[in-house]
């Protein structure tokens, strides 16, 4: 029957301020008992008080092979920075 | 009127206490074996919240029982004819709808029972309520999802699903009967108006029937016995299994 069942990505917020963090997927027939079963998978602990369900097919992922175009141009721009420069003298509010 | 005993209040104990523990080990026997992953744990949740109530309720019954039982000699030391469950919960599970239809039924009597319980005269009772009811709330909350998918799915789903309605039906006359303990203990204060109860259980149970498409069983045969220990054969064997442990090592702990 798992074949039959969509999978659902799981984001619990563990407390009020904090955002929603993915803690994992589970199958369910419809968003309704997703959001059912994730409480009872996920939550038996007192991990949550906010709980999102997700289609797994609903996701977007980057791929792992695009994984050197996406995210190494970051590596060396130091400017991104805030440290990166430095405030003078006298300037108020900030 | 005359002051409630104290066997009263016992036998009353054992009925909430019971029907808990039977519909907890009912539920259990599906861990592992349930359709999905994801619903074993859902089941084995809901029978771990009745566990946690029956142990409460059995504690409670064996101190004004006062002849020194606890928890564990009310639930494992005891024969079938001294249970005061409802024939209900010992029935077989027989398959995922019948399993529905009994979670169902149990869940919409128990949740109004324990909302009435919580202004209990009694304060140990109140307490113990004011805890499960918030448990019954889901419990419901599951059953109903339940049925509406069975009873408003396919064709098969919805055959299963009245079947099992059908075949659960007449078990619930005992659950909102109002004999004369449960009358009487809810003429002072103590307990839940029987009859409020049935009320609230209809009031439930028959729109959430018609919205999943099932046809409300017609009131007929009414087999009873539970609460004066006739129970089904199911609870000899239910039992049987539950017990076995700690009769073979008495006192033994995990």
């Amino acid at each position: 029957m798992s074949g039959e069942w969509p999978l659902w990505e799981v984001f619990v917020r563990s407390r009020r301020g904090l955002s929603h963090g993915h803690v994992g997927s589970l199958h369910a027939p419809d968003a309704e008992m997703a959001l059912r079963n994730a409480r009872d998978l996920y939550t038996r602990r007192q991990e949550g008080v906010s709980i999102w369900v997700v289609p797994a097919d609903a996701i977007t992922a980057s791929s792992p092979d695009e994984k050197d175009a996406f995210f190494d141009p970051a590596a060396d721009k130091v400017y991104r920075y805030p440290t990166f420069y430095e405030v003078p003298e006298g300037v108020a509010h900030l | 009127m005359s002051e409630l005993t104290s066997d009263q209040l016992f036998d009353y104990l054992l009925r909430l206490g019971d029907d808990a523990l039977i519909a907890a080990q009912r539920l259990g026997e599906w861990y592992a074996s349930s359709p999905e992953m994801e619903e074993d744990v859902a089941l084995a949740n809901l029978a771990l919240d009745q566990l946690g109530a029956a142990r409460a309720l059995l504690t409670y019954a064996g101190e004004v029982e006062g002849a020194g039982r606890d928890e564990d000699a009310l639930a494992y030391l005891r024969a079938d004819r001294e249970f005061r469950n409802c024939l209900l919960v010992e029935l077989p599970n027989e398959n995922f709808a019948v399993t529905i239809a009994k979670l169902l039924f149990l869940s919409a009597y128990q949740l109004p029972l324990y909302d009435a319980l919580v202004s209990s005269s009694d304060a140990r009772l109140a307490e113990i309520a004011a805890k499960a009811r918030k448990e019954s709330a889901y419990h419901l909350d599951h059953a109903a999802r339940w049925t509406l998918r069975l009873g408003d799915g396919t064709q098969e789903s919805h055959r299963r699903m009245q079947a099992a309605v059908d075949a659960v039906w007449p078990y619930v006359h005992e659950l909102l009967a109002a004999d004369e303990t449960a009358t009487r203990l809810a003429s002072s204060g103590l307990a839940a108006d029987p009859a409020e109860l049935r009320a609230a259980w209809l009031s439930t149970v028959e729109p959430l029937l018609a919205e999943a498409t099932l046809d409300r069983p017609a009131d007929g045969w009414a087999p009873e016995g539970g609460r004066v220990g006739r129970h089904t054969e199911h609870l000899s064997y239910l039992l049987g299994e539950m017990q076995v442990l700690h009769r073979a090592h008495p006192g033994a702990r995990w």
